[in-house]
């Protein structure tokens, strides 16, 4: 980043920096990942458009299967439990990555990988037995809105994963160079992001919904 | 990431600290928190033991202290000095949220009580 950033004016100042601005704009090893913590609050005020939509909807079940009748607490504890250890997992490799160590980081990622796919796997399963019990979105108005909500944080999962493989591929292509590490950084943000967005899908969702 | 950054006046949000223990330790808080509260949650709306109409309340408030757990904990935000973007970048997008979900739940429900005359035409909530 050193060179990186003196060949574009942005070395630091050192001990006379003030922390107001007097230095000039920060080095691209904050701005990106910010940059991103932008996009990511964005997508969660994306998402709470979602919520209201299934918070004014849910009981509009047009004589349809409601809530109570749909879903399994039981899927939904070991989709909730995989995605926390996957989130937790992510950190871990950053922690590994950042000290350039790339046995511990691919193993990390790998497993990343893989318990996001155990949620999605799931997530997947759940869709089609509704679907095949014919629950699918255009049964009623909760159900399409149920689809919309769980199934766009389905697809940023997916995104992830897609994610995560080209990062894997990226760090064992080209090693721990400072634009893969934010890149690396910036994936991170996103699948913790994601694993907050679950928290309140499991509990508006799944647990509330499903109140007797 | 370099040894720059300890001299930096700002972090990126989820970066991990410096000392590879307590960058494991806080993950591993957090994640013992997180595990905690899920549990919590899902032992609250299966129980009989509470009053009833208090559980969906204390089940949102369980998420939300949750969602402080990830914040803290995986993504790193604090209140020091160096995440001070992070933060107010964070509340705008709390504010924005809280505005959109509280206002649309509080709107419609005030209209579907406003357009009882005749249920089984207006009434959005109860449409069959």
């Amino acid at each position: 980043m050193t060179s990186e950033a003196a060949s574009i004016g942005l070395t630091h100042g050192g001990s006379e920096d003030t922390g107001l601005g007097h230095r000039g704009p920060e080095s691209k090893s904050i701005v990106v990942p910010y940059g991103f913590w932008l996009f990511v609050l964005s997508d969660m005020v994306l998402f709470s458009a979602l919520f209201a939509t299934y918070a004014t909807l849910t009981h509009a079940t047009d004589g349809g299967p409601t809530a109570l009748e749909l879903f399994s607490r039981k899927l939904v504890a070991v989709e909730t439990i995989a995605l926390l250890m996957s989130s937790f997992v992510c950190g871990l490799a950053i922690i590994t990555a950042k000290r350039s160590n790339m046995l511990w980081t691919q193993v990390w990622l790998l497993l990343t990988g893989l318990l996001g796919a155990v949620f999605l796997f799931i997530e997947l399963y759940e869709f089609g037995s509704m679907i095949a019990e014919g629950a699918g979105p255009q049964r009623s108005a909760f159900l399409s809105a149920f689809f919309t909500l769980v199934g766009c944080h389905g697809a940023h999962v997916t995104a992830g994963l897609l994610w995560l493989g080209t990062m894997m591929a990226q760090i064992w292509a080209k090693g721990f160079k400072q634009h893969i590490l934010r890149r690396l950084l910036c994936f991170s943000i996103f699948w913790h992001a994601l694993d907050i967005i679950w928290v309140a899908i499991f509990t508006i969702v799944y647990l509330i919904g499903t109140l007797p | 990431m370099t040894e720059d950054e300890t001299d930096l006046i700002d972090v990126a949000p989820g970066a991990p600290h410096n000392n590879i223990m307590s960058e494991v330790v806080a993950y591993v808080i957090g994640l013992a928190l997180a595990l905690i509260l899920t549990g919590i949650a899902f032992w609250v709306a299966s129980t009989s033991a509470l009053w009833g109409p208090g559980i969906a309340t204390g089940l949102v408030v369980l998420a939300i202290a949750q969602m402080g757990v990830h914040l803290v904990f995986f993504l790193h935000i604090t209140s020091g000095p160096d995440n001070t973007n992070n933060v107010l970048a964070l509340a705008f997008g709390v504010l924005i949220v809280f505005l959109v979900m509280v206002g649309t739940i509080w709107i419609m429900s005030h209209m579907n009580a406003n357009m009882m005359a005749g249920p089984e035409i207006t009434n959005l909530q109860m449409q069959h």
